[in-house]
């Protein structure tokens, strides 16, 4: 194997340097002549029929421009997966901050008022908010059941199993809506011209979800619509696939008014109208032997997806996947199924799915642990995955992972044992509660099941007249570095300086489509075709006799010149290919789940206030076994940020919802964790390897999402000594739980 | 964005930016941050929240850090004001953009502008700060992506190298 020059180190990063000096452009710098702003008329009822709309007094009217529903070009809908969640609602609504009106104005200050003076009349219809109203079917809100798709993973003969059981062991746990957060909030900018057609300019993930859209909406041919990212403040999935809602709304106004239009949303639009993670609820009943060996269970996995279908059916798909955690499981049934609600559809947030049902699965193994009588530790080795044994999917474990020795270091340098100890001696006295916990998961990398064959990625490398090398793809640059590693990876693969390589920003007039960036699929899917493609420049050259093998950088630049100035554009393309043995049974939901999985072991050590009933994270270790690491203070990068979400997912961050509208959408009263809330968050990696990716990398982007919130909980019962099955865990939760204990002031004293 | 405009006439406001005189026409209950950005073209400071939560406006008045969403213009008059942009002399970057370009403390960088200039704050008012101090100093601006962590050792590595930092405030 040759030694690699560039992958595996902490190269500068390429979108690096105009982040600090302020000069990058996010959306909202940027100006375009003759520009109008754009504002959103939103539901005000939750369900509803719409029966008259009135422009209020003392508004310019005619100064501003109007887009209903009738002004769609083409379909009224926001082209996805299906085809139900109309771009401006016509007749009725089916959630609070739903889009009916579009209005656009010369200044952009006017436009509150104007939207406030709108008064719309509704016929209110019933409406539903829980999981268990959805499920009573009391209202059909959405299709003929209220269900917008059901999974069924059935391994083995677990009907067998309760009979063999020396413990049954039953649990019900559930996790709150998330907002996403990002700083930037989410904005577009649309352009339209008859001959060139609609040009978007926008904060997103996904171009060409964008792409498809807008194809849909305004009946416009793919040569007509094009979509450019601007920087990205920020995303976390939260820019996955409302950004096309977004682009949508600026293109239809662009097109009527004739003049471009920008639209930004504030704060509280934003946290209110766009999506979040699902809820989540999940059943466990699991039979287990008197040694602690898992002999089989059943689980019970439903999200909400708000009022339209969106993402809801792949989230609830990577969620049912990783339900089983880490663990060998004889037999399995588990049960999944996501509901429709009447609020603003959920969607795509880091981890998709996997966070909420791998909550659950580590809670239900303390919970195991403490019924058969083993440690935390001791349960999870016995039931651990080993290579040859098949997931629940049946998908048999080919690579030599060794979970057992993942834990083993996560407990050594967490200091587990001795913590342990002098906690149990420490809580018998004072005003705090100390405790560990220990979180075990895994997380697939890229599309689950046939995703990666259905998206059939398409990557380019070109060679410049001056001699440079351009990496082409669709996959957005947020925060991660995906141009730094994408260009690393090329200049590996060509041999080439790291400074001769760089990424294009994306365009679709100027990029293929690499598919959407997500799902922790850009390093080793999309990585992966950049490594081909890069070879492919480099095999054209030597063919046509241009470059030699074994050439220098210079014989590179001189031939990749020659290339382009006799023949013109220079490029080479590379479409993926699924792996041979990658099989995926979309029928059974059997298979080959994901090319790869990530592996980890979280170590969480937590103190309760016994006066303010607070829980705080002291340390927290994250140790991850993630395939090769191509630039480690990105990948590190990465796995703080993830834990620093997942703790605010576990004990700060709460949507407080009437009637299907969150109430507090403002950084001011939803909370997430400060410089000053964050303990020190210690990252190790293991690296195995991965020969289905860019020089052996698997995803990592989402890994660190699905951890650190059973890990806390696990340890904040260790602390108390009470069980919390939910989360968010805010102080008021503790207070309530704590309620029967003795007042604390009086232990306090004690000491 | 509110309209203060029936109630006050757009009037001339002096104030420095970066070192250079400016005089601008505005209303004076016109924010700060809408200034910069509007009138004088300096987008470096970002609107994260419009309520002075997330620190992304955050700008140096006089040496004080001062969210620009909350400063009606009329505050700044006569004021020198520093913003991300005033930072980089002739290219060359402050040692905290050096140090947060090196130590991974900007991912998206929206936060980034308005986070450096805290750290600049911290820095002139704490040349060596303990790591408590640098999360406290910090703790005004909000990052969704980092965990702060590197942002952390990005101003403890720029106070290593500089026992004070350089303004130009």
């Amino acid at each position: 194997m040759n030694i690699e020059r560039i992958v595996g180190k902490s190269v500068p990063r390429k979108e690096g340097r105009e982040k600090v000096t302020g000069e990058s452009q996010y959306v909202d710098d940027m100006v375009l002549p003759n520009m109008l702003f754009g504002a959103t008329v939103r539901s005000q009822i939750p369900r509803g029929r719409i029966r008259n709309i009135t422009f209020g007094p003392g508004i310019a009217w005619d100064k501003f421009v109007v887009v209903s529903a009738k002004d769609i070009p083409g379909k009224n809908c926001i082209a996805l997966i299906g085809e139900d969640q109309p771009c401006l609602a016509s007749d009725s609504v089916n959630h609070p901050e739903e889009p009916i009106l579009l209005l656009a104005h010369p200044d952009r200050s006017l436009l509150p008022q104007a939207v406030a003076a709108i008064a719309i009349d509704y016929e209110p219809l019933p409406a539903i908010f829980t999981i268990e109203e959805s499920e009573r079917r009391s209202e059909i809100i959405w299709g003929e059941d209220n269900l917008f798709k059901t999974y069924l993973i059935d391994k083995g003969d677990v009907d067998a199993v309760w009979e063999k059981a020396a413990y049954i062991v039953e649990g019900e746990y559930s996790t709150g809506a998330q907002e996403q957060l990002y700083i930037e909030t989410n904005g577009m900018i649309a352009a339209f011209d008859a001959v060139q057609g609609i040009t978007v300019w926008g904060s997103l993930q996904c171009p060409y979800y964008i792409h498809k859209a807008l194809m849909a909406l305004c009946n416009l041919p793919a040569e007509k619509v094009r979509v450019v990212q601007m920087e990205t403040g920020g995303a976390f999935g939260g820019k996955e696939e409302y950004p096309s809602m977004i682009a949508g709304h600026a293109a239809l106004l662009a097109i009527k008014a004739g003049r471009p239009v920008k639209i930004i949303y504030d704060r509280m639009e934003d946290m209110a109208a766009t999506t979040k993670r699902h809820p989540s609820r999940t059943r466990h009943r699991t039979a287990v032997s008197r040694d602690g060996k898992i002999l089989g269970g059943e689980i019970d996995f439903t999200i909400d997806g708000g009022a339209y279908a969106t993402l809801s059916s792949v989230v609830l798909s990577r969620g049912v996947i990783h339900a089983g955690g880490p663990y060998y499981w004889p037999s399995v049934r588990i049960r999944a199924k996501a509901i429709a609600t009447n609020a603003p559809p959920h969607g795509a947030f880091r981890g998709f799915g996997a966070p909420q049902s791998l909550f659950a699965m580590e809670r239900h193994m303390d919970r195991i642990a403490q019924t058969v009588g083993l440690s935390p530790v001791e349960i999870r080795r016995r039931n651990f995955l080993q290579p040859g044994q098949a997931t629940t999917t049946e998908q048999v474990l080919r690579e030599p992972i060794d979970l057992g020795a993942l834990l083993d270091r996560a407990l050594e340098v967490s200091d587990y044992h001795a913590r342990k100890r002098n906690f149990a001696k420490q809580n018998q006295v004072g005003i705090s509660r100390k405790g560990m916990g220990i979180a075990a998961f895994l997380h697939g990398a890229g599309f689950t099941g046939s995703g990666e064959r259905y998206l059939s990625s398409v990557v380019g490398v070109e060679g410049c007249a001056d001699g440079s090398v351009r990496v082409l793809v669709s996959s957005t640059e947020f925060g991660q570095g995906t141009k730094t590693v994408l260009s690393q990876i090329a200049a590996e693969a060509l041999g080439l300086p790291y400074e001769n390589v760089s990424t294009a920003q994306p365009d679709t007039l100027e990029v293929p489509n690499s598919g959407p960036t997500v799902a922790s699929r850009t390093v080793m899917v999309v990585g992966k075709l950049v490594q081909s493609a890069a070879l492919g420049i480099a095999q054209t050259l030597i063919t046509s006799g241009l470059l030699r093998e074994g050439y220098s950088a210079e014989e590179f630049h001189a031939a990749c010149k020659q290339q382009v100035a006799e023949h013109g554009q220079f490029r080479s393309w590379s479409r993926y290919e699924a792996p041979s043995g990658i099989l995926w049974d979309d029928q059974a939901y059997r298979g080959e789940a994901y090319a790869a999985f990530a592996w980890a072991v979280y170590v969480a050590e937590v103190t309760v206030d016994l006066t303010t009933y607070s829980a705080s994270v002291d340390d927290f270790v994250a140790l991850q076994e993630v395939g090769k690491v191509l630039h480690p203070l990105l990948a590190r990068g990465q796995i703080i940020g993830g834990v620093a979400q997942g703790i605010g997912f576990s004990l700060y961050e709460k949507v407080v919802w009437q009637n299907g509208r969150m109430q507090n959408g403002q950084m001011t009263n939803y909370i997430m964790p400060t410089s000053s809330d964050l303990p020190p968050i210690r990252v190790f990696f293991e690296e195995l390897g991965n020969i289905h990716g860019a020089y052996g990398a698997k995803g990592i982007g989402e890994l660190p999402m699905d951890g650190p919130a059973p890990a806390i909980v696990n340890a904040v019962e260790d602390a108390l000594g009470v069980r919390f099955d939910s989360i968010p865990l805010l102080p008021e939760d503790i207070m309530d739980a704590l309620g029967a204990m003795p007042p604390i002031g009086a232990t306090g004293r004690d000491r | 964005m509110t309209d203060f405009r029936d109630k006050h006439a757009k009037g001339e406001i002096s104030l420095t930016v970066n070192g250079e005189p400016k005089k601008v026409r505005a209303y004076p209950m016109e924010r700060l941050l809408d200034v910069l950005r509007l009138e004088l073209g300096l987008t470096g400071a970002k609107e994260g929240c419009g309520e002075g939560e997330c620190g992304s406006c955050s700008v140096l008045m006089d040496g004080a850090l001062v969210n620009s969403c909350l400063v009606p213009v009329l505050q700044a008059a006569g004021t020198s004001i520093v913003t991300i942009e005033g930072l980089a002399v002739g290219g060359a970057l402050h040692v905290l953009q050096e140090t947060f370009l090196e130590c991974g403390g900007a991912q998206c960088g929206i936060c980034t502008p308005g986070m450096i200039l805290a750290a600049v704050h911290l820095l002139n008012g704490t040349p060596q700060p303990t790591m408590d101090e640098i999360r406290e100093g910090l703790s005004g601006n909000l990052c969704r992506c980092t965990g702060y962590t590197q942002i952390l050792e990005a101003v403890a590595e720029a106070a290593r190298r500089r026992s004070t930092v350089r303004t130009t405030a």
